[in-house]
């Protein structure tokens, strides 16, 4: 399985977008992460601890779990519902410029639903989105603000980021289909 | 299917942790396995977050008809489930058996078969009968959700009260939870003693032998008719309605002596563990089992029963229509 | 299957050649023929001539003995013909090897009129089929207040008295009609069950009911009535038969008074030696009354049947349509039908456990049965009316609801695979019914 992101470049990737935050917002008073559950959350926690390094400020932060807004959910035929975690988002978003936080942006989906659990809790003054790895195959017409990595990829793959939060390690792999798991 | 990225896959899937009940119905308690009631807690737990929102709706059962049908009086059971239904956007609709063709005398197979024709996707029923539910499992191949059926039980009012034991209370297996008052006639204790019992919990009943059900403590539970020796050294005490209407006899001389034998009051609760909490499934009949002052008292989580109710109903209903057909 | 019409004209001499005979009221058990002349046994005994007669040839293996009489059905007939009538009910006793039933006056009007009772004579004489036995009411309408005219049932067909579905609640009604049935030597019939005690109850009391969520019938609610009619019958001198006695505590009083030379008398069904409440589930096919008892209970019954304290195996038969029974368990009628699962379970379950003797079992369900009810069969002895039932012992069948002569369906015993099963049935010396896939099996031939 090809590694094509390091711990390296991943933590140089996610110092390289906070700074682009702070440069993209003069208010830096109004910003908020939040992060899309699972491995959204410790990325929007790393770039909290890197702005407010480079900005010393803190930037408030949410966790955000878009299953209730899924758009495939009661749709499978066969299958699991995906598992509901919890929503942690304490504080007002409105007027606030929403950094929503993801690891690896693909049909533009999960995004798609992040939006809409977001205006549920107000209206924010802007969103902005930052993903680790934009892997393309878009169905939705969706961009990333800020990217770790644009990583070309065919469809059949599948890009796995690995977080020392979750994982145990830091990585993102490219896996190529196994031959017995169906599409 | 809608292609998943891999940040879809969370880690309770990697990790093999249950993720889906077995079942499409919730007729009993006696159903679930241990790991399924842990899954619908903690799916509850999260589904409480919902409720702190400005704007407390979430889309997931959006297109979902659901259907309460009650045969019994009930405010706050079915209130409970309208909520919850209406917070995740399904379409509910309330039958009372008062206002349909019930009462007509059209029997409960032919209400099923009516309403299957409507395709509901979720029937909430309350029934006096007990497995009036499973009958409506036979027929309906709607997804069917047991609010109470006669004597049997009450699942997710159970459910509702482990949630609440959770948040003060953790681990199950520690506890010695003393269930008091008409157990003969009560769902709510069938239901709660099957999933403390499955947990592990030193579950204690306590009641009148008039109202002991027989062979109770072949459920693995400890019978006692002394309030004082259940309630000793207590967790959780909590307190079963004198149901009036199910009476059909003479169970009790009186109100007043049973209050002064089983009605829990400051002085008895002073037995229980400094931390024990009081719990009660409602509508209190306040001065029979329940002294007002222990009602309202600091140990008390009547209240939070209630709101944990919603959430708890949510996630039912959520893990209820993610049930795959044809897959066990 | 196939049901014989008997043929209009007059009968010849049958001769039922070969096979095991099985007469407990003679003491019989062997290789036997059977001659039967003019509706009535003519002679018994080995190597019969043929001479005039008709032969029916017994394979081996197969058991000829005294028509099998079910003393406790209900046929529904008058009032409640959807759930069954006298000509379906007669079929299905036939079918289930029964050459006679006596049923239970619960009809609509209720048997406690002689006009009732002449209707239900004629109407099984009219189907030809089985004898059918009608009991009237001890009381008009069941209801416990008013003795109705024993002498005047008796004289239109009645072979005992019962208020059966309900009990005779009251003691000094009890006492009265032992009284004035002991006069006509009809035995009273009593369901034993304290109404009181019995409340709303549909189940058993006892850990599945407590777990299901059901109201309890305890064990004693049939107790405490047994023990009371054990000690009326002492007082009286009457005969009392105890009907479909389902508990362990009925059975010792019966036990003690049979001691004492109590004219008492019980029967059992076939539910209640096989099943228990170990098996209750919302199933309204499941639920009977007497409802299906402990385990404990169920093996006193089993016991009481070897040790000879119980009289006679009887089904209850209690036809209901479908969608009486296709509602909530509270609300469903009690009862489940019998006539066509009793030979197969008592021969699957009692024969062939080696519990009960063949000899034992046609006592129970022949013998006793016409000495309880004082009626013409139960044997063969020469002069006997020639009814004949034919068992395969060893005939290997499959309960099938649908299939059944009863217009009702409601049995909890539908798919079960059993040994056992009545091959024929000759009522009168009319071969009134032949199983011909029990007959096929087993290389019978009725001609």
């Amino acid at each position: 399985m090809p590694v094509v992101m390091d711990p390296g470049r991943i933590s140089r990737a996610l110092m390289r977008i906070a700074h682009e935050i702070v440069e993209r917002n003069r208010e830096v008073d109004e910003l908020a992460l939040v992060g899309i559950r699972t491995r959204g959350v410790p990325l929007a926690r790393r770039l909290a601890a890197n702005l407010q390094e480079i900005a010393e400020r803190e930037i408030p932060l949410g966790a955000l779990d878009i299953t209730l807004y899924r758009d495939d959910l009661m749709r499978h035929t066969v299958g699991p519902q995906p598992l509901l975690r919890h929503t942690e988002i304490p504080f007002s978003i409105d007027d606030r410029r929403i950094l929503l936080v993801d690891d690896v942006l693909y049909t533009g989906r999960t995004v798609r639903a992040a939006l809409d659990a977001l205006v549920d809790f107000g209206r924010p003054r802007a969103i902005q989105l930052i993903v680790l790895v934009d892997r393309g195959h878009r169905e939705l017409p969706i961009r990333a603000d800020y990217v770790g990595k644009n990583l070309p990829t065919a469809l059949p793959e599948s890009v796995q980021v690995r977080l020392v939060e979750t994982d145990g390690a830091d990585e993102v792999l490219i896996q190529q289909p196994a031959a017995e798991e169906p599409a | 299917m809608t292609p998943r990225t891999p940040a879809d896959t969370g880690p309770a899937a990697a990790s093999g942790q249950l993720s889906r009940l077995r079942s499409p119905h919730l007729l009993s308690a006696a159903d679930l396995t241990p790991e399924e009631v842990l899954l619908i807690l903690d799916t509850a737990g999260a589904m409480r977050e919902v409720g702190t929102r400005p704007i407390k709706k979430v889309p997931a059962l959006r297109g979902k008809t659901v259907v309460n049908l009650f045969f019994e009086p009930s405010t706050r059971t079915r209130t409970s489930f309208e909520i919850a239904e209406k917070r995740l956007s399904a379409d509910a609709l309330n039958i009372a058996a008062s206002g349909s063709s019930v009462v007509k005398g059209e029997t409960l197979a032919d209400t099923a078969r009516n309403l299957e024709a409507m395709a509901p996707d979720i029937i909430v029923i309350r029934h006096q009968a007990s497995g009036a539910c499973h009958l409506l499992a036979d027929i309906c191949s709607s997804r069917i959700v047991n609010a109470g059926d006669g004597m049997h039980e009450h699942p997710t009012q159970a459910l509702l009260d482990l949630l609440t034991i959770r948040d003060h209370k953790p681990d199950f297996a520690r506890l010695k939870v003393a269930i008091i008052g008409d157990l003969l006639h009560s769902r709510v204790m069938r239901s709660n003693v099957r999933l403390l019992t499955m947990l592990g919990a030193d579950v204690w009943v306590c009641g009148p032998p008039t109202m002991m059900p027989a062979g109770i403590e072949l459920q693995g539970v400890t019978a006692t008719s002394s309030i004082d020796a259940a309630v000793e050294g207590a967790d959780v005490v909590m307190m079963l309605r004198i149901q009036l209407e199910r009476m059909s006899g003479h169970f009790f001389p009186s109100l007043r002596e049973y209050h002064e034998l089983f009605g829990l009051s400051a002085a008895r609760l002073a037995r229980a563990r400094p931390d024990v909490i009081v719990m009660h499934p409602g509508p209190l009949n306040r001065g029979v089992e329940i002294a007002s002052e222990v009602a309202d008292g600091p140990y008390s989580v009547i209240l939070e029963q209630v709101s944990n109710g919603v959430a708890l109903r949510m996630a039912v209903l959520y893990l209820i229509a993610g049930v795959s057909e044809g897959v066990d | 299957m196939a049901t014989r019409t008997p043929p209009q004209a007059g009968i010849g001499d049958v001769l039922l050649k070969g096979g095991r005979l099985v007469d407990p009221a003679q003491g019989a058990d062997g290789a036997c023929d059977l001659l039967l002349r003019g509706g009535r046994v003519e002679q018994v005994g080995p190597g019969l001539p043929v001479g005039e007669a008709r032969v029916i040839e017994i394979p081996d293996g197969l058991v000829v003995c005294p028509g099998l009489i079910d003393m406790h059905v209900h046929l529904r007939e008058p009032g409640q013909e959807y759930k069954e009538t006298i000509r379906s009910g007669a079929l299905a006793a036939l079918a289930g090897g029964f050459t006679g039933v006596a049923c239970m006056p619960n009809t609509v009007p209720v048997n406690d009129h002689p006009g009732v009772t002449t209707q239900i004579v004629r109407k099984a004489a009219e189907a030809g089929l089985a004898h059918v036995y009608p009991i009237g009411a001890v009381t008009a309408g069941s209801r416990g207040e008013q003795m109705t005219e024993f002498g005047a049932l008796r004289e239109a067909g009645c072979v005992a008295v019962s208020d059966d579905g309900h009990p005779v609640a009251d003691a000094l009604m009890m006492r009265r009609a032992l009284e004035y049935a002991s006069m006509f030597g009809m035995p009273v019939i009593n369901h034993c069950e304290d109404p009181s005690l019995k409340d709303d109850g549909s189940a058993h009391e006892g850990p599945t009911a407590a777990e299901l969520g059901l109201r309890g019938i305890p064990g004693a609610a049939e107790e405490v009535m047994v023990a009371r009619d054990v000690a009326l019958s002492e007082l009286t001198g009457g005969s009392v038969h105890i009907a479909h006695m389902s508990v362990a505590g009925s059975l010792r009083a019966v036990r003690a008074g049979k001691e004492r030379g109590v004219r008492v008398t019980c029967e059992v069904t076939p539910h209640h030696f096989i099943l228990s409440d170990e098996q209750l589930t919302y199933d309204t096919n499941f639920k009977m009354n007497p409802p299906l008892r402990g385990t404990v209970d169920r093996d006193a019954m089993l016991e009481g049947l070897a040790d000879g304290s119980i009289d006679a195996i009887a089904t209850d038969h209690a036809p209901h349509h479908a969608d009486d029974k296709a509602v909530e368990f509270d609300k469903a009628p009690f009862g489940i039908i019998g006539l066509e699962t009793a030979i197969p379970l008592v021969l699957d379950r009692l024969l062939h456990t080696g519990h009960l003797s063949l000899t034992r079992i046609v006592e129970l369900l022949a013998t006793n049965p016409a000495r309880i009810l004082g009626l013409p069969g139960g044997s063969l002895a020469p002069g006997a009316p020639a009814d004949v039932t034919v068992l395969a012992p060893d005939a290997e069948v499959e309960v099938s609801a649908a299939a059944f002569r009863s217009r009702a369906r409601n049995t909890p015993f539908d798919g079960w695979k059993l040994k056992g099963a009545a091959a024929a049935v000759l009522v009168g010396g009319r071969t009134a019914y032949v199983n011909d896939q029990v007959a096929a099996a087993t290389a019978f031939e009725v001609p």
